[in-house]
């Protein structure tokens, strides 16, 4: 029996020779239990030393190897040959990225977006190690649990319109997480927040698609992240309008 | 060059790097913090970790518990001042973690749930459902954002330590994104750069995992500790090596083999209850469950896969709604990879490569004895997991040593005081710089990187895996050896500069290749059984001769220098390691 094969396209850019990217077809063997990581590990290994992506877990939880797969975000190690054979697969870095270098998406405007919405615990108070744990009980926890499972695989920002019209916009991943914050009953640091989050590149320039949620690998369901924050900030406006003087 | 000048420089930014870098911007907001790591920093494996971080904190545990069962389940040859630091600072550190909003799974009350994890007397293991290394991982980085004075330098590959009149005092580093070498000059050195499995074909480790900080350490004069004792997880999917957690066995899933028999029974771990009994059964430590495997399948007791000899974990009588609330991450792994569901089916696994108990040489202090370096995480050696880890302690391992390597580093800062001397670690730097040129320049490198790497895989488990003999050491370290030469004619095949990950590769595998060396070697030397150390040809555990540490120290091309320090103990003398009814 000869080997089932498959071919995968990929799109190459190496910036010190090549004018524009430009597609490389390959053709690895089929394996049902093949993910298009496995593909490019195959090529790398064994056709083209010199094709660049990243990757490292292999297990859809550390975030590198998000790619557009047939003109999809998605994980490559999560991409299953099996869905696509016998058709081609093609292969390209995220979209609304520039390029770094073949897959590899320069995302250092996530990094910043991210840094600038506070993703870490601001309490009311510090709280002394010596006064052990919070309680926090597993409704509370619930409540912003599937927030915390964002991957910062930016599958959602290759998806997002906005994000690839208006690259201010603080994006989906950065949004979900600082409402992740917002949400725990450990913290006070909503408003510092807010000012991000509310700001015109934060939540108002999302026109609510939804194309990031159904990107998402980790059902974090970002989408409903900035509509809640959305509504809150709203409500934020009403009352310091109905009451300028009031505390906040 | 460009360097750049900074007080603590941090090579790893995981779980123990990321920890490090918040105790040094805590202990001292006005020293800067360079953080350095070869893949982003939510990138790195710790984000792999699933079960739990082990600290004593329920009323039905204590102390002393969780340092029998550490001890213990090292074989001895953990330091036990160490271990007792280790497990006082424990509760304290995830404390901090849960301060610093780590979702922890909750009782009904609001407290932190724990879970039992094998090889523990009394569950002391937090979690956070079974995603906690990822938790914990993107916890720290987050919170990491918080100051000022830690500056990320991501993406940048280190290639070597900058040591000048008896100090370290830098590193050097390739920045990914130009293929420009960079200096960092700093009176405090960290290195946080994890484990090393991806020197054997099958692992639960992550692609990033090979060593490179502990063999940058070790070819600059530090020695490393223990070596020879590598843990196999019980549980790995065949095939992908995808980790399948301890907690599904804490849960209550079981371990058959090919007639649907718990073997374990046969191996001093019985008796089957139907309920998860601690420290017997599936409930029993890695290494017992693993030379289980290694038994069954030589028994041809074992379950034939497309991806070999498998045993089968059964989850079925825990239910759906069990499994989806506990084990999530597991039903979704074993549909994805495997294509088998475990509320219907049992999962198919195997022992597999998970964690290196040897590393760096360094105090309790994680001080080596290099002055300035320090070393923390999974790429140090305490040594707190001594013989065989017990599991659910490296996550807290991470942050406990790491936090005291970023105070070690904070105090040296000020008292050592000395100045970097930069013209001497421009002038290494550039000695590094002109090693990776020459690769570009050699046009006729006869030997390729995979084929290197695959052989050094295959020997690494045929000569050094769960079980070991004179012999198959011997041909180990021979074969190795002679991989070590041909290194020396590999071909850099991608000469371009922007994210070369051909170069990165190339230097990778030559890590790989020291740190399989230090392995083979001292695995060679150590002729007993102990912990995850197994020979066939010297079965028993030989105290007279070897409660100690093995250190291996460079040589360069020749096989490394052996040396033997004492175990430290303070109040367990080496028993018998007891398990299954008799233990609990
Ligand atoms: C699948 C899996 C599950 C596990 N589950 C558990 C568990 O439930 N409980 C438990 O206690 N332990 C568990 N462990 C073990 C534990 O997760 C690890 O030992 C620990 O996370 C290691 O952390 P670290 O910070 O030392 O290293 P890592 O998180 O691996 O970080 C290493 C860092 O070093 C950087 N680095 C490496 N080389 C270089 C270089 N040359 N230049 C620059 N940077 C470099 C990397 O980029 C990375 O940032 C598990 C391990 C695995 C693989
Ligand atoms: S929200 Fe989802 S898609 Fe977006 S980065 Fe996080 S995990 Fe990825
Ligand atoms: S390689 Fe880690 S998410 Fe795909």
């Amino acid at each position: 029996m000869t080997e089932q094969t498959l071919q995968v396209e990929i799109l190459r850019y190496r910036p010190e020779t090549d004018q524009d990217p430009a597609f490389q077809t390959y053709t690895v063997p089929y394996r049902d239990d093949w993910v298009v990581l496995d593909a490019l590990n195959h090529i790398k290994d064994n056709i083209d030393r010199t094709l660049s992506y990243r990757w490292s877990c292999h297990m859809a939880v550390c975030g590198s190897c998000g790619m557009m797969i047939n003109g999809e975000p998605k994980l490559s190690c999560h991409a299953f040959l099996r869905d696509y054979y016998p058709n081609k697969v093609r292969v390209e870095p995220l979209a609304n990225f520039p390029i770094e270098r073949d897959l590899v998406a320069v995302t250092d405007d996530f990094m910043e977006k991210l840094e600038s919405v506070k993703p870490y615990v601001i309490p009311q108070q510090e709280r002394a190690v010596d006064e052990g744990p919070h309680l926090q009980t597993p409704a509370q926890l619930n409540a912003f649990k599937q927030y915390t499972m964002c991957i910062n695989c930016l599958l959602c920002y290759a998806a997002c319109p906005q994000y690839g019209l208006t690259p201010d916009f603080v994006g989906p991943a950065a949004l979900a997480l600082a409402h992740r914050y917002n949400l725990d009953t450990r913290d006070a640091g909503r408003e510092q927040r807010q000012e991000i989050a509310a700001s015109n590149e934060g939540v108002w320039d999302c026109t609510f698609v939804g194309e990031c949620s159904q990107a998402c690998p980790k059902s974090v369901d970002p989408a409903a992240a900035i509509q809640q924050t959305k509504i809150a900030s709203t409500i934020d406006w009403y009352k310091a309008l109905l009451n300028p003087w009031g505390k906040r | 060059m460009d360097v750049i000048e900074t007080d603590v420089v941090i090579v790893g930014a995981g779980g123990a790097g990321l920890r490090a870098a918040i105790a040094v911007a805590e202990a001292d907001p006005s020293l800067n913090v360079a953080l350095t790591s070869k893949v982003y920093p939510m990138r790195s494996h710790t984000v792999a970790a699933e079960g739990g971080a082990a600290a004593v904190i329920k009323d039905n545990d204590s102390l002393e518990n969780h340092f029998n069962d550490t001890v213990t389940g090292g074989d001895w040859l953990c330091d036990q001042d160490a271990v007792e630091l280790f497990i006082n600072e424990a509760p304290k550190e995830l404390t901090r973690m849960e301060h610093w909003g780590c979702p922890w799974s909750r009782e009904p009350s609001g407290h932190v749930a724990v879970r039992p994890f094998g090889g523990m007397k009394v569950e002391r293991t937090w979690y956070a459902a079974d995603k906690t290394g990822f938790h914990m991982l993107h916890t720290l980085f987050q919170t990491s954002l918080k100051y000022p004075s830690i500056k990320r330098f991501d993406e940048y590959y280190a290639t070597d330590l900058l040591v000048e009149d008896g100090r370290c005092q830098g590193i050097a580093a390739i920045e990914l994104r130009s293929g420009q070498m960079r200096v960092f000059a700093a009176k405090a050195v960290i290195i946080a750069t994890g484990g090393a499995g991806r020197i054997f074909p099958f692992t639960t480790n992550g692609g990033v995992n090979t060593g490179d900080g502990a063999v940058m350490a070790y070819r600059a004069g530090v020695p490393l500790k223990d070596m020879e004792f590598v843990q196999y997880h019980p549980t790995g999917l065949p095939g992908t090596g995808i980790l399948i957690t301890e907690g599904a066995r804490g849960e209550g899933g079981v371990l058959i083999n090919n007639e649907g028999y718990r073997y374990l029974q046969d191996y001093g771990l019985g008796p089957p209850d139907p309920w998860p009994r601690k420290k017997a059964m599936e409930l029993g430590p890695r290494d017992r469950l693993s030379q289980a495997f290694w038994h069954e399948e030589r028994a041809g007791k074992t379950v034939a896969t497309p991806h070999g000899q498998a045993v089968h974990l059964d989850l079925r009588h825990l239910g759906e709604k069990k499994i989806n609330e506990r084990l999530p991450m597991v039903r979704e792994l074993a549909l994805s990879y495997m294509g088998v569901d475990p509320v219907f089916k049992p999962i198919p696994v195997r022992p597999v490569v998970h964690y290196m108990m040897g590393g760096i040489h360094t105090d309790i202090d994680a001080a080596t004895p290099l002055a300035g370096l320090f070393a923390a995480g999974e790429c140090a050696c305490v040594s707190i997991n001594g013989a065989n880890r017990l599991g659910s302690n490296s996550l807290t391992e991470i942050l406990v040593f790491g936090g005291r390597a970023g105070r070690g580093a904070v105090e040296h800062v000020r008292s050592g005081g000395k100045d970097v001397d930069r013209t001497a670690i421009e002038e290494q730097a550039g000695e590094a710089q002109k090693r990776v040129a020459a690769l570009f320049q050699k046009a006729d490198g006869t030997e390729t990187v995979v084929g290197l790497r695959k052989e050094m895989n295959h020997i690494m488990e045929t000569g050094a895996g769960i079980y070991r003999s004179k012999e198959s050491l011997e041909e180990a370290c021979k074969t190795i050896g002679e991989l070590r030469r041909r290194y020396a004619d590999v071909r850099l095949e991608d000469k371009s500069n922007v994210f070369n990950t051909d170069l990165v590769q190339v230097l990778e595998l030559g890590s790989m290749l020291d740190a399989a060396h230090v392995l083979a070697h001292s695995a060679l030397n150590r002729e007993e059984s102990r912990g995850s150390h197994q020979r066939l040809d010297k079965t028993e555990r030989d105290d007279e001769t070897y409660l100690k540490h093995t250190l291996a120290h460079y040589t360069g091309e020749g096989d490394p220098r052996l040396e033997y320090l004492d175990v430290k103990i303070t109040k367990s003398p080496p028993g018998e390691r007891v398990y299954g009814g008799a233990a609990s």
